[in-house]
């Protein structure tokens, strides 16, 4: 039994290795990419926000920054993972692995792209006279867990449907790209007029758990509800994404 | 009597024609009953009543035309298919030889497959270094060894992965005509490696279209018709009537 679970381990710690190998593997840049990527993004909405539209905020390029980097990891594993059961066909069609693993891969790899990039965060601190807290030590981990089970459940779910309807692929991207607005990465949550606060604060599963990383990384603060709902939203995400997995996963290796 | 350690009784498979489905909403909208009764009628037989053991230590070949259910069997022993009807029983772990390049990754290095391969195949990673050094001099492709295997020609590629393969120390060895792209001499290499295994009791599954190689390995062969067993019997007489037909 023993052998079995370190066989799991080390099954989860190659894939993931590999993935990281893999991404940056022929490319110039390397690993600069995971943090160009956002940094794009903010340099973008600082220009379109900040200088064209004037919002009222103090230290808002830190602002984005601290919301983007913990967005990039969602998002990323979101939009890949309906792939990574199809990217695999050879394996699931021959080899009896555990296939949750493969999405798992997909997400831990991003993870550690977004952990690598908390350093791009501290240095934007400095720059606006601020510091790491030291609610950061239980913080992160926290967070850290609950964005892991939330974006597993849904990649595990994506990447289960979109083997027997392949429009998953576009949904997501969709999905992705237009929950990103309802969520309170480029406006702060105080701005959202009342009679809406509830509705974007706590009906959008990513809301709570992108404005907790924010405050922790600007402020060094963790609301307590904001914790709550967003680690119910995650353990919902998880059990759904393993109820569908669970049911349609003997059908795999029919359809690939 | 050995016990057997496959046992199929009585196995139907059928898939249903998923590409009714995934012909997308527009189809299935406008031609509404007939998409239903489509997916609903719509099965494919890939095997029909299919009955046959394995004993352990035994190597059985299977033989047949191409899309006759041979690879059905063989994901059904894996247990990456379930049967539709009937009784499937496998008794050990059984490991596949996968096709050419499967469960490898083209950027990474001859020596990072091996590990990824070895633990995807059911290693734990202490277990492949161990024999990582047995692997790659088995493999004779010491000097590409950190090259990444998207410069491996197909012949080396089946060579990387049957060398993993032949390390795994499986209970059941799962071959889909895999030797046809290696040189004769690692081919050679090949079939002696499998008669040792034979030798030291794994039980082996042999899908081969090469008779001379079926007949070389295989203690039976089962041939595979129109979905379910023509004749299974001594290789002799089953590659004799096959070939006849």
């Amino acid at each position: 039994m023993n052998s079995r679970i370190q066989h799991y381990i080390d099954l989860i710690t190659i894939l993931t290795q590999k993935e990281m190998k893999v991404r940056y593997k022929s490319t110039f840049f390397g690993y600069i990419w995971s943090i160009a990527h956002p940094l794009a993004f903010a340099f973008v909405f600082f220009m379109a926000f900040k200088v064209v539209m004037r919002i009222q905020m103090e230290g808002y390029a830190v602002f984005l920054v601290a919301g983007l980097f913990p967005w990039q990891w969602f998002s990323n594993s979101v939009n890949a993972s309906p792939m990574v059961f199809l990217l695999n066909a050879s394996l699931i069609k021959k080899v009896s692995l555990p296939r949750n693993i493969l999405p798992l891969a997909t997400v831990l790899q991003d993870m550690i792209h977004f952990l690598l990039a908390i350093p791009v965060i501290v240095l934007f601190l400095f720059i606006y006279h601020k510091s790491p807290a030291v609610s950061w030590l239980y913080g992160i981990p926290t967070l850290l867990i609950i964005q892991l089970l939330m974006t597993y459940g849904l990649s595990l779910m994506l990447a289960s449907i979109n083997l027997f309807i392949r429009d998953l692929e576009r949904l997501a991207i969709i999905g992705t790209s237009l929950l990103f607005y309802f969520t309170p990465i480029i406006y702060p949550e105080t701005m959202i007029p009342a009679q809406y606060k509830t509705l974007v604060l706590y009906a959008n599963p990513l809301s709570p758990l992108m404005t907790s990383w924010r405050n922790l990384f600007l402020n060094g603060t963790l609301e307590l509800s904001l914790v709550a709902a967003s680690f119910v939203y995650s353990l919902f995400a998880l059990m759904l994404g393993y109820a569908v997995y669970t049911r349609l996963s003997w059908k795999f290796a029919e359809v690939l | 009597m050995k016990d057997p350690v496959i046992v199929f009784d009585h196995v139907c498979k059928s898939y249903s024609l998923y590409h009714h489905t995934t012909g997308g909403i527009k189809d299935l909208l406008f031609h509404l009953p007939s998409a239903v009764s489509a997916i609903k009628n719509s099965r494919y037989e890939a095997l029909k009543g299919v009955s046959f053991e394995v004993k352990k230590g035994e190597a059985l070949g299977i033989i047949g035309k191409n899309g006759a259910g041979k690879s059905t069997i063989l994901g059904l022993i894996a247990g990456v298919l379930k049967p539709t009807e009937g009784r499937v029983i496998v008794k050990g772990r059984a490991s596949a030889l996968l096709e050419l390049g499967a469960g490898f990754h083209p950027e990474l290095t001859g020596r990072e497959n091996i590990m990824l391969n070895g633990i995807i195949l059911g290693l734990t990673k202490a277990k492949v270094l161990k024999k990582l050094d047995e692997i790659i001099e088995f493999s004779e492709l010491a000097e590409f060894i950190d090259q990444p295997i998207r410069v491996y020609s197909s012949g080396m590629l089946a060579r990387l992965g049957f060398s993993v393969v032949a390390h795994l120390d499986p209970d059941i060895l799962l071959i889909d005509e895999i030797l046809a792209v290696g040189d004769m001499e690692f081919q050679k290499k090949c079939i002696d490696k499998m008669t040792s295994f034979k030798k030291s009791g794994v039980t082996i599954i042999f899908i081969s279209h090469s008779m001379p190689d079926v007949k070389r390995i295989c203690d039976r062969v089962a041939w595979i018709d129109d979905h379910t067993i023509k004749m299974i019997g001594g290789p002799g007489d089953v590659v004799f009537s096959y070939a006849k037909q």
